[in-house]
């Protein structure tokens, strides 16, 4: 950086920054799936086949979250089921 | 017993080979003997880089299928008599590498070094995989730039997971940053990832910076391990790293922009 760019009104911002965000970003992401047991997938689609028996649901009713908290693993399981289903009951 | 090392980072490009060479010459130099294996099947460079590659007669797959000894295949480097490389094949298919046909060439060669280093192919396939599967110590390379830094980190959740040392619950494998292709002008520009972010996106051990130079394309055209150019700023990082690994305290350095004369300064450039 020479003397003359301080005088120089806007110095752009550098890209390292952004770089920095995604990739702390991504890695957290990256991180948490890592330790997830490899049945969850299977486990999703058998659970969506059986709701599928009595309600009509699509792909994303049923979701599956895995967390480890220490020595405690938490196992979530999320149905959305539609407006219509729950008139019907 | 030998300490074996895997050099590896997911990506390509990044200064796998390079790193291979200099850190085996190295540690050769310092008095101890080392074995540096290709695992790179099918695309075999290391013995370019260390200036062997007319010196090859039989190859690691040729040991592992027994079709040669290991005595054979060893080639002594002609500039230190501790340093010796056993060559990838070029023709095989890559499944020639066995879990336990490798497993066993290791554990030959731990009889008569105290080190070997194995130079990871690219990516997180089956050679990849055999190279690492050994390994006590792991040295991740890693260029300043969003995809390596992701497959490094990638690379590391693999060793904790799939390796010997993994499977069997022994101690996990000691894990080091070397971050390659270093620029510290475009660092202070804003423009490149600094050691200190990679370091926090990656949390391991700073083993060592190379700085971006010309030293390392003119060391591989000339078949000679950078760290033998000793004048020049990569083959002293690469002195550093090695000093490093073996438990001296070094100093980093090449992490500072350089100083610049007075017109420079003034002017920029």
């Amino acid at each position: 950086m020479g003397l003359l760019d301080y005088f120089r009104t806007t110095r752009p911002k550098g890209s390292a920054s952004i770089a920095r965000e995604r990739l702390q970003i991504l890695v957290a992401h990256d991180h948490s799936q890592r330790h997830r047991p490899s049945y969850l997938p299977k486990l999703q689609k058998e659970i969506l086949d059986v709701i599928r028996k009595y309600v009509e649901v699509d792909m994303s009713a049923v979701s599956v979250n895995y967390e480890q908290e220490g020595t405690q693993e938490i196992l979530e399981l999320n149905i959305v089921l539609p407006e219509a289903a729950r008139t019907r009951a | 017993m030998a300490r074996i090392i895997v050099i590896t980072s997911g990506k390509g490009g990044v200064g796998k080979t390079t790193t291979s060479a200099a850190l085996a010459m190295g540690l050769a130099q310092k008095g101890h003997r080392t074995a540096v294996i290709d695992f790179d099947v099918g695309l075999r460079n290391l013995d370019l880089i260390m200036g062997c590659e007319r010196r090859v007669v039989y190859d690691f797959v040729n040991v592992i299928n027994e079709e040669a000894n290991l005595n054979q295949a060893l080639i002594r480097d002609k500039r230190c008599d501790n340093l010796f490389v056993l060559p990838a094949s070029q023709t095989r298919d890559k499944d020639a590498l066995t879990k336990e046909g490798v497993g066993k060439v290791l554990d030959d060669l731990s009889q008569t070094f105290e080190f070997i280093v194995c130079d990871s192919p690219a990516g997180i396939e089956h050679g990849a995989n055999m190279a690492m599967y050994y390994a006590d110590d792991a040295v991740v390379v890693t260029n300043p730039e969003v995809s390596s830094v992701r497959d490094s980190d990638r690379m590391l959740g693999i060793l904790a997971s799939k390796s010997r040392r993994a499977e069997t619950n022994a101690e996990p494998i000691r894990e080091y940053l070397l971050l390659t292709r270093y620029s510290p002008e475009r660092v202070a520009g804003g423009e490149m990832l600094s050691v200190e972010d990679v370091q926090e996106i990656l949390s391991l051990e700073l083993l060592g910076v190379i700085p971006e130079s010309k030293a390392v394309l003119n060391a591989s055209n000339a078949g000679v391990p950078v760290i033998l150019d000793r004048d020049t700023d990569a083959g002293q990082a690469y002195l550093d790293m090695v000093a490093r690994y073996l438990g001296e305290q070094v100093p980093h350095r090449f992490l500072e922009v350089q100083k610049k004369g007075f017109f420079s300064r003034l002017f920029g450039g």
